[in-house]
C-alpha cells in the first residue's frame, strides 16, 4: 500500500496536466466541463492536504523520480506556497463549478473541450510554480500557464480580446524572458538552478557583478509579470475582453502567483548574497507600490466599464501587497501575503457577480446595469457586501489584512505615517468607485426598459454568496489565513542576513 | 435569563424582528405592525431587565470570538450604555405606535421594507451600546450608517436619493478616514482596544499626539455632528419623520456623541485629558458648533431643518459638557442625551403630525395650528421649553449638572456659551409657540383639518408627558451614570 500523502506535491502538479488532454478529447462539450471541474476539485482538495502538512510540519519536500537535490528536481511545499496554492485551486474550482451558463454562453460550442484543456494546463501551470523548487522548473511552468492563460483570455466572444491579449503576450513573454535571463546568469555562476542550493553557491562567486544583474532581470522581468505599476499596462485589457469566468479565475491567482516568485526569489536567493538588497525594495519598490495605489485607484473611480473598474483596482491592490514586501518586516510581509489571500477572496466575489450580470444585461458598464439592483437584488447586494471588503470595512477579509498592512507601515518610522495616509486615503478611493456602480444599480434609470434583466441562475449565485460569505467569515475569524501569512512571512525572513 | 443571554438577546430580537417583518410583511399590515410592536416590546423587557444587576454595580459581559490578538468581538454593560440601550429601546415602542399612525396616515409605499430596516438598525444601536471596546463598537456603528441609508432614502425620489447621498457620504468617508484611524493608532499604542474605566491611553501617548488623537475621534465619530461634519444631519431629514424622530433625534446622532463620550471617558480617561493641553481645543469647537448651530437654526423656515440645526446644537451640549472633564459635567452628558432625546422625539413627532394633518412643513403656516391640533402643538410646547431648559421639564436638569460641571472647572466659556445659546433657543422657539397659539391662521393657508391619526397623537402625548416627567423622576438615571465617577449629585 503506498502512502499516497508523500506524493501529493507532485499530483498536485501531475493530475491536471495529464488530465487536460483526455478533457480535450471528450464530447459533449457538458462532459468536458464535468471532467475538468472534478480535476480542479481534486486538485483543491490536495491544496487543503498540503496545507494541513504544512500546517504541521513546516516544510514537505518530494524528490522527482528519487533523485536527490540539487541534482534531481525537488518539490517543496512550505506555508507561503499552501496559501497560495489554496487561493489558485480554490478560484479555479470556484468559478468552474458555478460558471458553466456563463462559460457556456461565452465560448463557442465545439471549442469548449479545448478550452477546458486550456483552464487545466493554466491550473496545472500555475500549481507547478508555486510546488517547485527549481528555478528553471519555475520558468518552465510560467510559460505553461501563461500561453495557457493567453488562450483562456482570448477565449471569449469578443473580438477585442484578440488585441488585448496580443498585448499581454508580448508583455509576458518580455517578462519570462527577462526571468530567464536571470536565472541564465546565475547559472552560469552556480552551475545549479535548486533555489536552496543557489542561496549556498552564491556565497563562494566572487564576481558579484553578474548577479546583480541577474536580480535586475528577474525582478524587473517578475515585476511585469505579476502587472506592477507602471508594468501593469497588459491587465486592465487582459481582464477586461476575457471571458467573465476566466476572469475571475485569473484576477484572483495569476499575478498573485509572479508576486510569490518575486518574493521567494528575492528573500530566498538575493538578500543572503547581496549586500544592501533589501535597500531596493525601500527604494524602488516601494515608491512604485505607493504610484500604483494611487494612480490606479484614482483611475478606477474614473472608468466606466464594471470589468475595467476592477482590473484598474487590481492594479491598486497589487501595489497593497508590494508596499507590504517593502517594508522588508516580518508584519509587513505577513500582511502583503495576508492581503494576496484577502484581496483574492474580495476580487473574486467580484468578478462572479460581474460574471451574473453579463448573463442578463448587454453592456457591463455603469449605464448598462443602471436601475438592475431592483431586478437582480440578490446579485448586487453580493457586490455590496463583496465591495465593502475591497474597500476594507471592519468585519470583513479586506479589512484583516488593511489592519496589519497600517501596523506594519506605522512602524516603519516617518516614511510609515505617510504610507499610512496613502492606505486610507486609496480605501476612500476605494469607496467612491464601489459606490459609483451601487449607485447606478440601485439609482440608475434603466436605459432600455423593454427588456427586463433576470436574477442570475441559483447555482450562480450559490457560488457569488459563499465567496462573499467567505469575505465575512475569514474578516472575523482570521486565524487560518494569518497563520500561514505569519509562518511564511517568517520563512523568508530567515534567509536575511 | 443570565446577563450574558439578556445581552444577546437585545442584539438578536431585532434582528429576528425584522426577519419576521419580512415574512409577515406580505401576508397581512396588521400582522406586520404586530411583529413590530412585539419585537419592540421583548427588546425594551431584555434591556430593561439588565438594570437592577448594572444598578448595582455589576457589569455584564459576554465575550464572543477574538478576531485578531487584542482584538475581540465582545460586550460588556457600563452605566453610559445601559442608559442608551434603555432609551433606545423603551422609544422604540412609542415610535413604532407613531410610525404605524405616520406612514398609513400618510399612504407611504415599501412599508415593509421601513419597519425591516428600521428593526436592523435599532440592532446596531444594541450593538453600539453595549460594545466592549472599540472594534466591536465600529463594527455596529457603520452597520448602524448602511442599514439607516434606506430609511433616509425611503422615498425615493431624485431630490431624496441624493440627500441620502450627502448622508452617507459623510458618515462613511468620516468613520473610515478618521475614526478607523483613530482606533488603529490606539490600537498600535496601547495593543488593545477595550473601553477601560480611567482610560487606557495614559502613559502611551503623550503631547501633541493627543489632541490630533482625539481630533480624529471627534470629527471621525460623525453621527455626533460636531461642526463642520454636521452636514448629514439636515440631509438626513429627507426621511419619513419617524426616522427623524427616533434614529436622528435619538438612535443615531446619541450613537454619535454615546460613543464621543465613551472614547473620552473610558479610552483616553477624563483626568488624562484634563492635565493634557492639547486637548482643550475640543470644547471650544463644540461652543462653536452650539451658537453656530443655533444662529442657523434661527434662520430656517422649514420646520424638521430647523429641528435638525437644533439637534446639531444640542449634540455639541453634550459634547462639550463631556469636553469639560469634571464629573459632574460627564453626568450632564449622559443626562442630557436623555433630555434631550424625549425632548426632541417629541417636537419631531408633533412636525410630523401636523404633516399628515395638514401637510404642512413651513413655520410660517403654522401661524394658529394650535386650535385645530391642540394635543400636538401642546407637545409641541413641552419639547421646545425642554430644548430651551425652563423648569418643569427635563432640558432644565440636564443643563443643570453642565452647569455646574463647569463651575467646578470655572469653565467660562461653557457658561457663557450655555447662556447664550439658551436665548437663541429661545429666541427660535418661542415665536412659534406664539404663533401657534395666538396668532390667526392665515387664509391662504386655510385648510379644514383635524388632529393626526390616533396613534401618532398617543405617542407624542407618551413623549411629552415623559420630557415632564424627567425633570421630577431623574434619580435613577443620575444614581446610575454617577457610578462612572463616585460624583454625588
Amino acid at each position: 500500500m503506498i502512502d499516497i500523502s508523500e506524493h501529493l506535491p507532485a499530483l498536485q502538479v501531475v493530475v491536471p496536466m495529464l488530465s487536460a488532454g483526455m478533457v480535450m478529447l471528450l464530447r459533449p462539450r457538458g462532459l468536458a466541463w464535468a471532467a475538468a471541474t472534478a480535476v480542479s476539485i481534486f486538485a483543491f482538495a490536495i491544496a487543503i492536504a498540503l496545507t494541513l502538512t504544512v500546517l504541521e510540519v513546516e516544510r514537505q519536500t518530494y524528490l522527482m523520480g528519487s533523485w536527490a537535490a540539487p541534482y534531481g528536481i525537488e518539490l517543496a511545499v512550505d506555508a507561503f506556497s499552501a496559501l497560495l496554492l489554496l487561493i489558485v485551486t480554490g478560484a479555479s474550482s470556484l468559478a468552474l463549478l458555478v460558471g458553466y451558463r456563463s462559460l457556456d454562453a461565452e465560448i463557442e460550442t465545439e471549442r469548449q473541450p479545448f478550452f477546458y484543456a486550456a483552464w487545466l494546463l493554466a491550473l496545472s501551470g500555475l500549481a507547478g510554480i508555486l510546488v517547485t523548487a527549481d528555478a528553471f522548473n519555475i520558468f518552465v511552468f510560467m510559460e505553461i500557464s501563461s500561453l495557457a492563460g493567453y488562450v483562456l483570455v482570448a477565449g471569449g466572444p469578443d473580438r477585442r480580446a484578440l488585441t488585448a491579449v496580443f498585448k499581454y503576450l508580448i508583455m509576458g513573454t518580455i517578462g519570462a524572458t527577462f526571468y530567464l535571463i536571470g536565472v541564465g546568469l546565475i547559472y552560469l555562476m552556480t552551475g545549479t538552478l535548486n533555489l536552496a542550493d543557489m542561496e549556498i553557491r552564491l556565497q563562494d562567486v566572487a564576481d558579484i557583478k553578474p548577479i546583480l544583474v541577474a536580480a535586475g532581470f528577474i525582478t524587473v522581468g517578475l515585476a511585469l509579470k505579476a502587472a506592477v505599476f507602471p508594468l501593469h499596462i497588459w491587465l486592465p485589457n487582459a481582464y477586461t475582453f476575457a471571458p467573465n469566468m476566466v476572469t475571475v479565475f485569473l484576477a484572483a491567482c495569476a499575478t498573485k502567483v509572479a508576486i510569490y516568485i518575486l518574493l521567494r526569489f528575492n528573500f530566498f536567493v538575493f538578500q543572503p548574497n547581496l549586500a544592501g538588497h533589501d535597500l531596493q525594495f525601500g527604494y524602488f519598490l516601494m515608491p512604485l507600490a505607493v504610484l500604483g495605489i494611487l494612480i490606479a485607484s484614482a483611475v478606477a473611480m474614473f472608468e466606466s466599464n464594471l470589468k475595467r473598474l476592477l482590473a484598474w483596482s487590481s492594479v491598486a491592490q497589487i501595489g497593497y501587497i508590494i508596499l507590504g514586501a517593502s517594508l522588508v518586516s516580518l508584519a509587513g510581509l505577513s500582511a502583503g501575503i495576508l492581503h494576496m489571500f484577502n484581496h483574492a477572496l474580495a476580487k473574486g466575489a467580484l468578478f462572479l457577480t460581474v460574471a451574473c450580470l453579463g448573463l442578463s444585461v448587454a453592456r457591463l458598464d455603469l449605464n448598462g446595469i443602471a436601475g438592475i439592483g431592483r431586478q437582480m437584488p440578490w446579485t448586487m447586494t453580493a457586490f455590496v457586501l463583496a465591495g465593502l471588503s475591497l474597500i476594507g470595512i471592519p468585519g470583513t477579509a479586506g479589512f484583516v489584512s488593511k489592519w496589519y498592512l497600517i501596523s506594519a507601515a506605522a512602524a516603519y518610522g516617518t516614511v510609515g505615517i505617510a504610507l499610512v495616509a496613502v492606505i486610507v486615503i486609496s480605501s476612500l478611493m476605494a469607496v467612491v468607485y464601489i459606490w459609483r456602480v451601487v449607485q447606478s444599480a440601485y439609482f440608475g434609470t434603466p436605459q432600455d426598459a423593454t427588456t427586463l434583466p433576470r436574477e442570475a441562475s441559483s447555482v450562480l449565485l450559490i457560488g457569488v454568496w459563499a465567496a462573499t460569505l467567505a469575505n465575512f467569515y475569514f474578516g472575523l475569524a482570521p486565524a487560518l489565513p494569518i497563520e500561514l501569512s505569519g509562518s511564511a512571512a517568517a520563512l523568508l525572513l530567515e534567509h536575511m542576513p | 435569563m443570565s446577563a450574558a443571554e439578556l445581552i444577546l438577546a437585545a442584539l438578536l430580537l431585532p434582528m429576528i424582528g425584522a426577519i419576521g417583518i419580512a415574512l409577515t410583511g406580505r401576508i397581512n399590515a396588521n400582522l406586520r405592525e404586530t411583529v413590530t410592536l412585539t419585537t419592540a416590546g421583548a427588546l425594551a423587557w431584555a434591556v430593561w431587565s439588565l438594570l437592577p444587576a448594572v444598578m448595582a454595580g455589576e457589569r455584564p459581559a459576554v465575550s464572543l470570538f477574538e478576531v485578531m490578538p487584542g482584538i475581540e468581538i465582545a460586550f460588556r454593560v457600563e452605566p453610559l450604555g445601559m442608559l442608551f440601550a434603555a432609551l433606545a429601546s423603551s422609544l422604540w415602542i412609542v415610535n413604532s405606535i407613531y410610525s404605524i399612525g405616520y406612514m398609513r396616515g400618510n399612504k407611504e409605499s415599501h412599508q415593509t421594507r421601513f419597519y425591516v430596516f428600521f428593526a436592523i438598525s435599532l440592532a446596531a444601536t444594541m450593538g453600539v451600546a453595549f460594545a466592549a471596546n472599540l472594534f466591536t463598537l465600529f463594527l455596529f456603528y457603520e452597520a448602524l450608517t448602511l442599514s439607516t441609508f434606506p430609511l433616509v432614502s425611503h422615498k425615493g425620489d431624485d431630490k431624496t436619493v441624493r440627500s441620502a447621498m450627502v448622508y452617507l457620504g459623510i458618515l462613511l468617508t468620516t468613520s473610515i478616514g478618521l475614526f478607523l484611524p483613530a482606533i488603529i493608532w490606539t490600537y498600535l499604542a496601547v495593543g488593545n482596544v477595550d473601553f477601560a474605566l480611567g482610560g487606557i491611553l495614559e502613559g502611551n501617548i503623550e503631547g501633541p499626539a493627543v489632541g490630533l488623537l482625539l481630533a480624529l475621534f471627534v470629527f471621525g465619530i460623525g453621527k455626533a455632528a460636531v461642526m463642520p461634519v454636521h452636514r448629514w444631519l439636515p440631509a438626513a431629514m429627507v426621511a419619513p419623520t419617524p426616522v427623524s424622530a427616533l434614529l436622528h433625534a435619538v438612535a443615531v446622532v446619541k450613537a454619535g456623541v454615546f460613543t464621543v463620550t465613551k472614547v473620552i471617558v473610558y479610552i483616553f480617561g477624563v483626568d488624562f485629558l484634563f492635565s493634557t493641553p492639547s486637548s482643550g481645543w475640543l470644547l471650544y469647537v463644540a461652543a462653536f458648533t452650539i451658537i453656530a448651530a443655533s444662529v442657523v437654526a434661527l434662520r430656517q423656515t422649514n420646520l424638521k431643518r430647523m429641528l435638525a440645526y437644533s439637534t446639531v446644537a444640542q449634540l455639541s451640549y453634550v459634547v462639550m459638557a463631556a469636553a469639560i472633564l469634571k464629573p459632574l459635567a460627564e453626568v450632564g452628558a449622559s443626562i442630557h442625551m436623555v433630555a434631550h432625546a424625549f425632548g426632541k422625539i417629541t417636537l419631531f413627532f408633533a412636525a410630523g403630525a401636523i404633516y399628515v394633518a395638514s401637510k404642512k412643513t413651513e413655520i410660517p403656516q403654522l401661524a394658529g395650528i394650535g386650535r385645530r391640533m391642540p394635543w400636538t402643538m401642546a407637545a409641541f410646547t413641552i419639547g421646545a421649553l425642554s430644548m430651551i431648559g425652563v423648569p418643569p421639564t427635563g432640558g432644565f436638569v440636564s443643563k443643570w449638572y453642565i452647569l455646574a460641571g463647569a463651575f467646578q472647572a470655572d469653565n467660562y466659556v461653557a457658561l457663557a456659551t450655555i447662556v447664550a445659546s439658551t436665548v437663541l433657543n429661545a429666541a427660535y422657539f418661542l415665536p412659534i409657540i406664539f404663533a401657534v397659539w395666538f396668532m390667526r391662521e392665515r387664509e391662504s393657508d386655510a385648510v379644514a383639518h383635524g388632529e393626526a391619526p390616533l396613534p401618532a397623537v398617543i405617542a407624542l402625548t407618551i413623549t411629552a408627558g415623559l420630557t415632564l416627567a424627567f425633570f421630577l423622576f431623574n434619580g435613577p438615571a443620575l444614581e446610575l451614570e454617577s457610578q462612572i465617577f463616585g460624583a454625588t449629585p
